[in-house]
């Protein structure tokens, strides 16, 4: 099974990072609103079946993977 | 034998003030011992732990986040859970936030910038462990050097930490985006600071400013205290 977690800062978290990237691609001449940066983690793993390995996949993302506080999470289960 | 309470700093791969905190500590009467992350157990009769400043595993993932799950960091939380004192500086301020030994998380600065200069910060309440040496409203000279020291809570998890007196250090200034202009926070119990400037550094006049030796001193106090009490 492989997991694809995608974490984003939260709505109405300030996001500098996207803001710099956003001023670049408008100095590129692209006209663009908001930009947000967040990160892709790609995790193998073992799992009976889908629901187990969501089930798993949410607490690794509660202990570490991301910081419920200020991030969001969105999981993509692919069987594989 | 010494009387000197033990401070333990605990060094993690990418830990870079864990010397300067030893120098510092024993400068003002305690006894550092520097300890490394993978271990499981705190020195015997260890009166205070450091969490130093640096970048810890590479800032990877989040700053602190795998500092946060060390084995090193299992014995910390007994050490807090008992009521000893833990003192987190920068990167110990966010792996304490992580570790959920904190309230609130530290985010990248306002500016984008990696800040390096003194900074002022002023004593919000100085009836902490850690602020006791302080008058309250006094401002004290200590450096930042960081880049995500932005602390972030919602709103109404900072009017309920400040009016119980968590909020203990705050800038005199918009200095990094910090909610609140927030520098150091304890945690309820009142035994846990965490806080982005370097006390550390900020020991010696000669550096410019002792004003730190009145945070660390206040932990060595704290040390002694908790080991006498454990005895």
């Amino acid at each position: 099974m492989r997991a694809t977690v995608l974490v984003r800062p939260k709505d109405g978290i300030l996001d500098p990072q996207g803001e710099a990237v956003q001023g670049s691609l408008r100095k590129l001449g692209f006209d663009v609103g908001s930009v947000r940066v967040g990160r892709v983690i790609d995790v193998e793993l073992e799992a009976a079946d889908q629901r187990t390995a969501r089930e798993q996949v949410e607490r690794m993302c509660s202990e570490l993977l991301a910081n419920p506080l200020i991030e969001s999470v969105d999981i993509e289960l692919l069987d594989s | 034998m010494t009387d000197r309470p033990v401070v333990a700093v605990v060094q993690f791969p990418g830990s870079n003030d864990d010397r300067d905190a030893a120098w510092a500590l024993g400068a003002l009467g305690a006894d550092p011992v520097l300890v490394w992350h993978d271990e499981e157990e705190l020195p015997a009769a260890t009166g205070a732990v450091v969490l130093p400043g640096g970048f810890s595993y590479g800032d990877y993932l989040r700053c602190g986040a795998i500092a946060s799950v060390a084995p090193a960091m299992d014995a910390v939380r007994r050490f807090a859970a008992s009521g000893g004192p833990v003192l987190g500086i920068c990167n110990g301020f966010q792996i304490l936030c992580e570790a959920r030994l904190l309230p609130g998380a530290l985010r990248p600065n306002r500016q984008l910038e990696f800040l390096c200069e003194d900074a002022v910060v002023r004593v919000e309440s100085a009836d902490s462990l850690f602020t006791r040496r302080c008058l309250p409203g006094q401002e004290l000279v200590l450096p930042v050097k960081h880049g995500e020291g932005a602390w972030h809570a919602d709103e109404g998890q900072l009017v309920q930490l400040a009016a119980r007196g968590q909020i203990v250090l705050r800038y005199t200034d918009d200095l990094n985006g910090s909610l609140g202009n927030v520098a150091g926070v304890v945690n309820e119990a009142g035994n846990v600071l965490g806080l982005m400037p370097h006390p550390e550094h900020a020991v010696d006049p000669l550096l410019g400013s002792a004003d730190g030796g009145l945070l660390l001193a206040a932990l060595v106090d704290a040390a002694a205290e908790y080991v006498l009490a454990a005895a």
